[in-house]
């Protein structure tokens, strides 16, 4: 019986026999096989039209001086219908979930004789939450998402990850990062998992740190709804939604940038090297099956997505109306914390509700509007319509109502948006971070890194702000 | 005892119990099933594409290299037999192994799928060969699905697929899997390999490297002796020659012998060094 050791040595031994570029001859017979099989059966001819004009293409697609316009523009568009398809819609599933179904519901529970308190937790907590997520999430989800597969199909993302490798290459990361990079424009811990591509290991731990510097399917209605209320409406009539498109893109490009910097940052102090070559196949462009394609994003990726956004809502809404009715001394929990933190998250252009929406929102980032909102309903006692402490109508003049009277301005939307961009990743992403990288260590990095960087951020740009508009 | 004999697993090898083990050391769950196919191929040929035209699942696709980064698995049914299928991510060759590709090379060598699907890229299958031949060095039950046929038309390529079939000595099924062209034919195929009890021996590239035959049947012979469940002692004979470091680290511990799942193995973490 032979051991695992005596089989090394024998294969080590009869090494020394075999010629020293062993591996590139075998290689080479392989390739001279496929050569001589491909050449007696595969004729090509030459001048396709199809080739003709995916070359031209190619050209536009791949030069710099095309590429980058063409490239934000199209990000640009996608947000542009995002914004405008997903208002009609927002406002009809709003009539229907949170105007009708929280009457009906109430209701129900006021004629089967529940307790007030029953009533508040279920009805005015878990499902007017829910209710919110669903209806502010769904509709921008379901355009967005198609119109990315539909550009993924297309073949459209390596000729970005082509274009972008050069910038890569400079702040010392891998090129492929672009494409993990985009599919944490979906989900980061997508993202994160999509860094195995990444052959070189300190390569793929820069690439993990930065993804969450996408924008991820929980932070964009984030972002629209904060551009569409605040931002937009500072825009000439007609203008809103374009305005509000741009400042959207304005904030992914800027994603981009800090991914860079911090990427940057990385490989010129813990995590020094060279960024290593690599090879990376453009494919042909492919017509994509359109209602396929259609069907399997909106199946797929964007109930998937809305049913985990609604598992975590239902607990935060619970959550969030017990802080509000929990008392602590002479005020409920979440205002004694509100109050604690005011100075604080003022000092970054936010407030003490933001703060805490992003404590209880931990879990997923669907989850922040919605407490935004009803923590602010909530403790400002604000009235919407049918009562105080609850909030119904959802269009944008009323949450903007409602937000004003919890003492928001253009500053604070936009300290959100940045902040939304960078802070912690959810807990999902972070738990994903772990089980790729296997060190707390590296997890922890990841999470207060860019919640440091968003506090420095919006802590400058509400100093800043506050400067230009005092004088 | 000629060891070419012992290459291909006999019919006593197929329903040998040991066989299952290796596979559900995989990960795999094969109870429910009659047959395991593996999908493999290069990098976007579109084996996702195939692999949700003959399951009727609609894993993501997208057109771009690496969109598969694990395995996913699937079923279909067939003539009142049940096959499990296995999408692999995409590898350029069984040579070399990054992260991604290490998923697909580890279950190609030691799951040993009863047929092995190999999707090629019909508009430049010179690359597809490669890969084609290696998979082919390994197993001979496999089929060989030459899928975007209509690329290929619209780039006004022809392919003679009886040549080629006739070439590599396994059949080729001309597919346009996202129409669903080719499908039917593609699954008969697979239902037909997989039924077969024969032995086929694998294809052996003239290897014109003076020496190498001799030295590959001695250190074949050692591995079957040290490790005598070993499936394809051939191949990591041949990558023990040539020195590649992680199967001779795999061979030293002995994990060859008893290899986990390489999904739930933190395989592809970040070395401490970093850490």
């Amino acid at each position: 019986m032979k051991t695992p050791e005596d089989v090394l040595r024998e294969a080590r031994e009869l090494r020394w026999q075999l010629p020293q570029n062993l591996h590139d001859r075998i290689a080479e017979s392989i390739y001279g096989e496929a050569a001589r099989i491909a050449g007696r059966s595969i004729t090509r001819q030459e001048g396709s039209s199809r080739l003709a004009w995916q070359q031209k293409l190619d050209h536009l697609l791949t030069n710099p001086w095309t590429a980058f316009p063409i490239m934000a523009g199209v990000l640009g568009v996608i947000l542009w219908l995002t914004i405008v398809g997903a208002n009609l819609p927002s406002a009809i599933l709003s009539k229907l979930l949170v105007d009708d179904g929280h009457a009906l519901l109430s209701g129900w529970f006021a004629a089967a004789g529940s307790p007030a308190w029953l009533r508040g937790l279920v009805v005015d907590g878990m499902y007017l939450s829910t209710a919110w997520v669903v209806s502010v999430m769904l509709p921008p989800m379901a355009i967005f998402f198609p119109c990315f597969t539909l550009l993924e199909d297309f073949g459209f993302l390596p000729r970005v990850a082509f274009n972008l490798d050069r910038i890569f290459q400079k702040v010392g990361a891998h090129g492929k990062q672009a494409l993990t990079m985009a599919m944490g424009l979906g989900c980061n811990a997508a993202g994160v998992v999509a860094t195995r591509i990444i052959d070189s290991p300190r390569e793929r731990l820069i690439a993990i740190l930065t993804n969450n510097f996408s924008l991820c399917n929980g932070r964009w209605p984030t972002q629209i709804l904060m551009a569409s209320v605040f931002i937009g409406t500072l825009a000439p009539n007609g203008w809103g939604s374009s305005i509000a498109a741009f400042s959207v893109l304005i904030v992914a490009l800027l994603g981009f940038g800090f991914a860079m910097l911090t990427s940057w940052l990385l490989a010129r102090t813990v995590l020094r090297g060279e960024a290593t070559s690599f090879s990376l196949e453009l494919p042909p462009y492919r017509p994509p099956d359109f209602w396929k394609t259609l069907y399997t994003s909106l199946i797929d990726r964007t109930l998937i997505v809305l049913w985990r956004a609604v598992v975590f809502a239902l607990p935060a809404g619970a959550a969030i109306w017990l802080s509000a009715h929990v008392p602590v001394g002479d005020q409920s929990l979440a205002a004694w914390f509100v109050h604690a933190t005011d100075p604080f998250a003022w000092s970054m252009g936010l407030t003490g509700v933001i703060l805490l929406a992003y404590i209880i929102a931990i879990p997923a980032n669907e989850i922040v509007v919605p407490t935004i909102l009803m923590l602010t309903v909530l403790i400002t006692g604000a009235t919407s319509g049918h009562g105080a402490g609850v909030l119904f109508e959802t269009d944008n003049a009323t949450v903007r109502a409602i937000l004003t009277a919890g003492g928001w301005t253009t500053l604070t939307a936009v300290c959100l948006m940045l902040f939304s961009l960078c802070h912690n990743p959810c807990s999902t992403t972070l738990y994903t971070i772990y089980r790729e990288t296997r060190s707390l260590k590296w997890t922890a990095v990841s999470a207060l890194l860019p919640l440091l960087m968003g506090c420095a951020l919006c802590a400058t740009v509400a100093a800043v702000w506050r400067a230009l508009t005092s004088t | 005892m000629n060891h070419a004999d012992l290459h291909e697993p006999g019919a006593a090898c197929v329903t040998c119990p040991s066989r299952f083990s290796q596979l559900r050391k995989l990960g795999l769950r094969i109870t429910d099933s009659d047959h395991v196919i593996a999908l493999a191929g290069n990098p976007n040929t579109g084996k996702t594409t195939v692999f949700n035209a003959l399951t009727g699942l609609r894993m993501h696709t997208g057109n771009w290299p690496g969109k598969t980064i694990s395995r996913a698995e699937g079923g279909f049914s067939y003539d009142g037999k049940r096959y499990k299928l296995v999408d692999l991510p995409g590898t350029y060759s069984l040579l070399s192994a990054s992260p991604d590709e290490e998923v697909a090379r580890t279950f190609l060598l030691f799951g040993q799928p009863d047929v092995t699907v190999i999707v090629a890229d019909a508009t430049c299958m010179e690359r597809n060969l490669n890969l084609i031949l290696q998979v082919l060095q390994i197993t001979r039950r496999a089929v060989v699905c030459l899928n975007l046929m209509d690329e290929a038309r619209a780039h006004a390529i022809e392919i003679d697929v009886r040549n080629l079939a006739r070439d590599l000595g396994v059949p080729v099924v001309p597919c346009a899997a996202r129409a669903g062209t080719g499908i039917p034919e593609l699954i008969r195929e697979i239902t037909m390999m997989a039924a077969r009890t024969d032995a086929l021996a694998p294809r052996r590239l003239p290897l014109e490297v003076p020496g190498l035959r001799l030295a590959l049947d001695r250190v074949e012979a050692d591995l079957q002796d040290a490790f005598p469940h070993l499936p394809q002692p051939r191949w990591v004979a041949l990558r023990l020659l040539e020195g590649d470091r992680d199967i001779m680290d795999a061979v030293l511990s002995g994990d060859i012998g008893a290899l986990a799942d390489p999904l739930a193995l933190p395989r592809e973490t970040i070395p401490r060094s970093l850490s």
